[in-house]
């Protein structure tokens, strides 16, 4: 597939760095060689990915009209506020972005600098190993244009107190765009790290963004880590979220997604060392014709590890949830536990669930189950409410809600889960 | 029958029992008392050959020949058996099932025939009786679902099938009302013979109400540290186990 | 069960695969390779009409054009269709007229293998169907099965006594070009069974066919067809073995059932082709597609297969689920040990209104073998109120082995309710311990265990087989366990 403004903005842009520079320039030619996924692709069954990708779209990031007056007025409220990463169209814009944790906690730099300075070493090693889980040319094309992208470091043994907030700004006011932002993330020994990412698109056209985030936690370390999608219906994504486990550790995720039109979520647990344990929630609540795709791979590479998945999706009108998570215990991981459960909920008439939870076990002494079901709200206990004179609307949000309320329970942050529970509220027309 | 000389052994890294020394002759019931932690059920895993326990001292001479040496199973065949204090569940094999291949691994043992269906049922039945079980539980799969107390009763139930030399009851007692240890003891009081024996363990004199044992031990600390008659389960039921500390502090300070 | 279970401890104790002897019996074969001109010799000596060669021929360009499936979880060699003989039939002297005829060296192959031919000595009712490489051998208790109106009988004779069924119905399941395999099959399929079951009939007895694989280099492509008219019943059953050789051997059949309103069918598999040897040599491919329809409301269509043989295997027993309330049922062990490799699982795609469908998988790999469960439950706009449940339980013994599960589910109707429950685990250390106190050695207690594991598919098996399955189990994981 060619599409021209891609390839005269790869052509133009040109890393400073050597490392990115190379960098680059092997994932252009695996975009080449694999090209965008088809339906065909087992990874991609559900996903009509390619249709998304036009000629005329907006690829070149420097160029947006968005004030700083624009971007802060979409900043949460309160203590989310603190530690604000802020991409526009893809680049990290530093000069928007602001920080409440010193820098003897938290380092944030572009990717650039980082591949320069005293962390170029680990980022050399560790960039892009997502792309281990992930041969397709939608991971290869984001990491075509890395450049742009952010280097964070919690530092060893330091407690990073506020979350650290990255937003995504799309300037959609002039045509479709195209971001790609690439994050890349090192919290060291000991260190505490929560990560909220959150998309905002702004203008009436449509939007693409093509991300990949890779964490890499250390020994003892605790990385919480929040994806918050509600962008809106033009807006379509397709991420990576990568988190490897390099020593003993445990690490939290949860995925929300509320809106979109199309939206793929990879989220990769890739749990290399022993005794660590990972965690993984996600929560789609979906209407209109939004089409939301979670992919999760659970690699258990050593043994005495523990992982718990549970993913929950409320399907409304013409939408569909597509999950598919695959859990891998490799000879070594003797003495994994490893459990998974998604839920969905199917309320649209025209609405569908596609699930697909995958076990490939090769260590004998392990104890691994998945469960998923696809169905309709509780008659019974729908019945039950209205038998007490609660209306049939108000019945059926207070199930939904606390059928939702499992996953967001696993933010730990009270700021991030309040802002969450809020917008689901809002949207099931729920309140307490 | 039994002879236990100066038995020690360890899970993992650490010491449970050091130094234990036993002997049971036919006809005689044995109670092991014991606070929680003191080495009981370890003493009943170790007789019975489980592997999480490491032997590292001492000897057992079981009716002439080395305990120690024999696998799990042919202990059980020599007629050692265990009721387990945690019964395991087998899912899909019923419990009739279970016993039928136990009793004729065993008769083969012997040189006997198996036991044809008939036989079998019939032998069956009147067992049952003994602890007042019944057939439906029997053809459910093995403890699966079971209350705690139907758990026991299988375990009683299986060694009435079994018939074994000494039978070591692992704290069978815990987690049943009255009704359901009257049961369990009654069943075991009509498998006495002047030919078999029995070590109970448990950690609370209740029990001993029922099965009357000859022979009352206090197990401390991996160590017998008193051996007496019935009334010493009396006197600990009335004093309780702080009685024994002390009396050690005593003596050793 | 307590019976069976002795029998099972004494096989246990005899391991290698006894059904691994080859039959001297000379055979009239086609020559290596495939091209038009097999598939027209094919055609040729079973003398028939030209719409079936036409069918062949047609099926034969489209496989040509087709490709390989590539997606199972599974590994083999390329396999080189022109080096293997597409039709091989056992030479009889005289064409048998009535079952005294048959070559006696042929039933003795069969009596070997315990299937009698002999309709006195069978106990019990059951009507079988023995199929030698390429053709039917001969068909029991067709007279008395003709009585009640039902037809049984080899597909070849079908073709010529019954045409206007095998036409209206072969393909109409499983259309040729539903994949390469089924391609393959529809244009040089040699013999299999044809069962027809006229309205209202309840099937008197079982019906069995027996497929041997005997000759060298051949592969075996035999197509079944089942066909349930309006309230009928039939139980039908089919097993098979083939020599212990070094090379590998193709199977690639297909099976096809259509049930009517109300009519049920009950399909057993017990497979136990030849596994090929502890070091993985040798062994057959079996590449099978196998799928029902219920084509009237309130039919019922359930598979059950245990599944112990082949070096690798790729087979999902499906059911289309057209008609109103209509049920689909899956039961499946499938244990591989050694070198095998499985794919297998189902398909139930819900059409129908208040259709059901059950699966329940067990799967017990060992030694270094890969044994993976495959299923689809899709439910499509209009199957209102459909229902599934589906569990998939993995068993492992050892620690070169391999577990997987990839279950599909794809429901597009809001009234669905559909479940699906997998577990992974080994055999429990206390649960061995506690049947060793009980003096029962370990491989006793796995096999006890297993059995149990398992217990809730053998149930489904009509009791003949049942038996025999059970010991298949045991002898297929001798010595996987230290």
């Amino acid at each position: 597939m060619e599409i021209t403004s891609l390839n005269k903005a790869f052509e133009q842009k040109r890393s400073g760095s050597a490392t990115l520079g190379t960098f680059e320039e092997q994932n252009w030619s695996s975009f080449d060689q694999w090209g965008l996924p088809a339906l065909k692709h087992e990874e991609w069954k559900y996903t009509r990915i390619r249709t998304l990708f036009k000629e005329g779209m907006l690829v070149d990031g420097a160029v947006s009209s968005l004030s700083e007056e624009t971007i802060h007025q979409h900043f949460l409220p309160g203590e989310l506020a603190a530690n604000a990463v802020v991409f526009v169209n893809g680049i990290y814009q530093s000069a928007l972005s602001h920080y409440t944790a010193g820098t003897d906690q938290l380092i944030v730099k572009s990717l650039e600098t980082a591949a320069g300075d005293e962390d170029a070493d680990f980022v050399k090693k560790h960039l892009g190993h997502s792309q281990q889980y992930h041969k397709d040319g939608i991971n290869a094309l984001n990491g075509a244009f890395a450049a742009g992208g952010v280097f964070i470091r919690a530092k060893k043994g330091k407690q990073v107190v506020d979350p650290v907030v990255i937003y995504h700004f799309s300037d959609s006011t002039t045509g479709f765009r195209f971001s790609q932002p690439r994050i890349l993330v090192h919290a060291e020994a000991a260190s505490e790290l929560q990560i909220l990412e959150t998309y905002i698109r702004i203008g009436s056209e449509e939007s693409l963004t093509n991300e990949v985030i890779e964490i890499c936690a250390e020994t003892d370390a605790h990385v919480h880590y929040v994806k918050l999608q509600n962008e809106g219906t033009g807006a379509s994504h397709t991420g990576t979220t990568h988190i490897r486990q390099l020593g003993r550790c445990t690490t939290h995720a949860v995925t929300i997604t509320l809106s979109g039109m199309l939206v793929r979520n990879n989220l990769n647990m890739i749990m290399e060392a022993a005794n660590s344990e990972s965690h993984m929630y996600g929560l789609y609540l979906l209407n209109g014709k939004t089409l939301a795709d979670n992919h999760t791979i659970v690699d258990n590479q050593m043994p005495n590890c523990l992982s718990n998945e549970l993913y929950k999706g409320i399907m409304d009108e013409e939408s569909t949830g597509v999950f598919n998570g695959k859990i891998f215990v490799r000879q070594d991981a003797q003495k994994t536990n490893a459990y998974q459960s998604n839920k969905n909920i199917l309320i649209g008439n025209q609405s569908s669930a596609n699930t697909k939870p995958q076990l490939e076990i090769f260590a004998d002494d392990v104890k691994c189950s998945h469960g998923c079901t696809v169905g309709k709200l509780d008659e019974n206990a729908l019945f039950y409410l209205k038998a007490r004179g609660i209306p049939d609307d108000k019945a059926k949000a207070l199930l939904l809600h606390a059928f939702a309320v499992d996953v967001l329970d696993q933010i730990k942050s009270d700021a991030i889960r309040a802002y969450a529970d809020q917008l689901i509220s809002e949207r099931l027309s729920y309140s307490e | 029958m039994l002879k236990i000389d100066n038995l020690q052994a360890r899970i993992e890294e650490k010491e449970i029992l050091k130094g234990i020394n036993l002997e049971i002759k036919p006809g005689e019931v044995h109670a092991i008392m014991g606070p929680n932690g003191s080495g009981k059920s370890t003493l009943a895993s170790v007789l019975a050959g489980r592997e999480d326990y490491e032997v590292t001292g001492g000897s057992v001479d079981f009716l002439g020949k080395d305990l120690l040496e024999m696998a799990p199973e042919d202990r059980a065949k020599e007629g050692l058996f265990l009721a387990f204090q945690y019964p395991v569940e087998i899912p899909g094999v019923s419990t009739t099932n279970f016993i039928k291949t136990a009793v004729n691994e065993k008769r083969k043992y012997q040189g006997l025939e198996p036991l044809d269906a008939a036989q079998f049922l019939k032998t069956m039945k009147e067992k049952m009786q003994l602890v007042q079980i019944n057939q439906s539980l029997l053809s459910r799969s093995l403890n699966e679902g079971f209350s705690g107390g139907e758990k026991k009763r299988n375990e009683i139930f299986q060694m009435a099938m079994l018939e074994p030399k000494l039978g070591i009851l692992d704290e069978t007692d815990s987690g049943l009302d009255i009704d359901a240890l009257r049961i369990v003891a009654n069943g075991v009081n009509q498998l006495r013979s002047k030919d078999n024996a029995f070590l109970v363990v448990t950690h609370y004199q209740r029990l001993l109400d029922y099965i009357v044992p000859d022979f009352v031990h206090v197990l401390y600390n991996g160590k017998i540290v008193r051996s007496g008659t019935k009334e010493l389960a009396l006197e600990l039921e009335e004093k309780g186990y702080d009685f024994i500390k002390a009396e050690l502090e005593a003596t050793t300070a | 069960m307590a019976e069976e279970q002795e029998d099972i401890l004494e096989q246990v104790t005899t391991s290698e695969y006894k059904y691994g002897f080859v039959t001297a019996i000379e055979a009239d074969e086609a020559p290596k390779g495939l091209t038009e001109d097999t598939v027209r010799f094919i055609s040729a000596k079973k003398n028939e009409p030209e719409w079936l060669l036409e069918y062949r021929l047609k099926s034969y360009r489209q496989w040509l054009k087709m490709e390989e499936p590539q997606w199972p979880n599974v590994t083999y060699p390329k396999i080189d269709f022109q080096d293997i003989i597409y039709y091989s039939a056992p030479k009889q002297k005289i064409s048998p007229k009535s079952l005294d005829e048959i070559d006696p060296e042929l039933r003795k192959t069969f009596e070997k293998l315990g299937i009698s031919l002999d309709e006195q000595k069978r106990i019990s009712g059951v009507a079988v169907d023995a199929v030698m490489d390429s053709i039917s051998v001969a068909t029991t208790f067709k007279e008395e099965l003709s009585k009640v109106g039902v037809i049984f009988c080899s597909m070849s004779e079908a073709v010529q006594e019954h045409p206007e069924l095998v036409k209206k119905y072969l393909g109409s399941v499983v259309p040729a070009t539903d994949n390469y395999f089924s391609a393959l099959n529809a244009a040089v399929f040699s013999d299999g069974s044809f069962c027809y079951i006229p309205k209202g009939v309840r099937c008197p007895m079982e019906l069995s066919t027996y497929f041997r694989i005997n000759a060298a280099n051949t592969g075996q492509f035999e197509r079944t067809l089942i066909v349930a008219e309006e309230g009928s019943y039939v139980s039908y059953l089919e097993g098979c073995t083939a020599p212990q050789r070094d090379e590998n051997q193709l199977h690639a059949a297909v099976v096809e059932l259509v049930a009517m309103e109300k009519a049920e069918i009950k399909y057993s598999t017990v497979q136990n082709w030849y596994p090929g040897d502890k070091e993985g040599k040798g062994g057959i491919y079996n590449f099978v597609t196998k799928r029902g329809i219920c084509a009237g409301d309130h039919a019922k269509i359930s598979w059950t297969q245990v599944e112990t043989g082949s070096s690798v295997t790729w087979k999902y027993p499906s059911v289309i689920l057209k008609g109103d309330y209509s049920i689909g049922e899956f039961y499946s062990v499938a244990v591989t040990n050694n070198f095998q490799q499985a794919d297998t699982g189902t398909k139930m795609v819900h059409l129908g209104k208040n259709t059901r469908s059950r699966i329940v998988s067990k799967g017990i790999s060992a030694g270094k073998s890969q044994n993976s469960y495959r299923g689809l439950v899709s439910v499509s706009k209009n199957a209102d109120n459909a229902r599934n449940f589906s569990q998939c339980d993995s068993m492992l013994l050892g620690d070169k082995c391999g577990a997987h599960t990839f279950p599909y589910i794809e429901v597009k109707n809001n009234s669905a309710v559909v479940e699906h429950e997998a577990t992974t685990s080994k055999i429990g250390e206390d649960q061995i311990f506690y049947c060793n106190q009980r003096g029962m050695d370990t491989e006793t207690a796995v096999a006890l265990i297993i059995n149990g594991f398992a217990k809730e598919v053998m149930n489904q098996l009509p009791m003949e087989f049942a038996v025999e399955a059970q010991k298949l189990l045991a002898i297929s994981l001798e010595g996987s366990v230290g």
